[in-house]
């Protein structure tokens, strides 16, 4: 069974349309790039999936269900804003998150933090903003869950950092989960991807695999976002 | 090891081929247990399915062989290895030969720059730099 199913999938804001008839599945153990220009409708598909909004028109599932309390405790999500509790401090943090997800490994999280040379006391109010990231990230990515929706993971941050969060991620996945991370970083993370979905004012413009891609067009997914998407 | 990217072809062929770099120069010597394919794969920063289309592409090659349970394994023929390492060679020297087509010299003046060249390196004893 797909992992995130999207079929006729819009969405309103008003009048405008932020999301126009999207139909998409993600597979199991995939990493899919959610690829388009700022304002293209990638935040409103991640924020669909995690059911902080409800549709206008058409379905999204996850693990054929919609998106629900049974479908949060599957999904482990990154948002664009930095959102954990910065009063608290690193040891707090793993407490909360073991206390709210059944799927939280913390020893791997705790491994993580500390390769970081984050202290267990240090309070995140303490740390950069380049840290606080990845620790947010670690705390994602600690979860054995099925699907881990990213929403501009590496927006934001150094090269090296963007490297490190990267290399977090591809280490770290439940193989038997998928990921989708939306960027417009493409250059950065085309690497590590199986496969892109274009997004453009809303709709769906292109679903490829990365390799295909360089295969059939001879030119890098960036090279091509270029082209699709010139100003 | 160090794993380089260019733009314009697939990832996996470019595993593929530094892979195989890496088993001809001995930085993956014969009979050596590989890393696994998750660890290669963040070691690279590519993702775990194109590193295991890379090494299933390559161990039906035979460059490599995976034991069930043991993992996966660099070849002990050394016949294959140096046949690798030919391949390699020929791809290299095409791409050499295309771009000196291109700046116009013709094969006669190309051999006699290239030994030139070798001659005046063996003097200094530049490394190959691989």
């Amino acid at each position: 069974m797909s992992i995130l199913e999207c079929k006729d999938l819009s969405k309103n804001y008003g009048h405008a349309p932020a999301l126009d008839h999207v139909s998409f599945t993600v597979e199991p153990g995939h990493i899919v790039g959610l690829l388009g220009p700022n304002g293209s409708g990638k935040t409103t598909l991640i924020k669909l999936a995690n059911g902080l909004l409800t549709p206008s028109e058409g379905s999204i599932t996850i693990c054929g269900m919609a998106p629900g309390k049974n479908t949060c405790a599957a999904v482990s999500y990154l948002p664009e804003r930095t959102a954990i509790p910065t009063w608290m401090s690193a040891a707090q943090l793993l407490d909360f998150y073991g206390d709210f997800y059944a799927d939280f490994r913390r020893d791997a999280a705790e491994e993580m933090l500390h390769h970081l040379n984050i202290q267990p006391k240090q309070r995140i109010k303490q740390m950069s903003k380049g840290t606080r990231e990845k620790v947010q990230l670690i705390m994602v990515m600690s979860r054995a869950a099925k699907l881990y929706l990213l929403d501009e993971p590496i927006g934001g941050v150094d090269p090296a950092t963007r490297d490190y969060i990267l290399s977090t991620i591809i280490g770290n996945y439940n193989p038997e989960g998928a990921v989708v991370i939306s960027t417009h970083l493409i250059a950065d993370v085309e690497k590590v991807l199986d496969e892109v979905v274009f997004i453009n004012q809303g709709r769906l413009v292109l679903r490829s695999s990365v390799d295909e891609i360089r295969e059939e067009k001879g030119m890098s997914v960036d090279a091509l976002f270029r082209e699709v998407f010139k100003c | 090891m160090r794993w380089q990217f260019s733009n314009e072809l697939p990832i996996y062929s470019q595993l593929i081929e530094q892979i195989k770099v890496g088993v001809v120069s001995g930085m993956f010597p014969p009979g050596e247990r590989l890393p696994s394919v998750r660890d290669l794969a963040t070691e690279a920063g590519v993702n775990p399915n194109t590193m295991q289309r890379a090494m299933t592409e390559l161990e039906r090659d035979g460059l490599v062989y995976s034991q069930r349970t043991a993992g996966r394994f660099v070849t002990e023929d050394k016949v294959m290895i140096e046949n690798a390492k030919r391949d390699l060679a020929q791809h290299h020297i095409h791409a050499f030969l295309a771009a000196m087509f291109r700046l116009g010299f013709q094969r006669d003046e190309i051999a006699s720059l290239l030994q030139q060249q070798t001659q005046e390196e063996g003097l200094s004893n530049v490394d190959s730099g691989m």
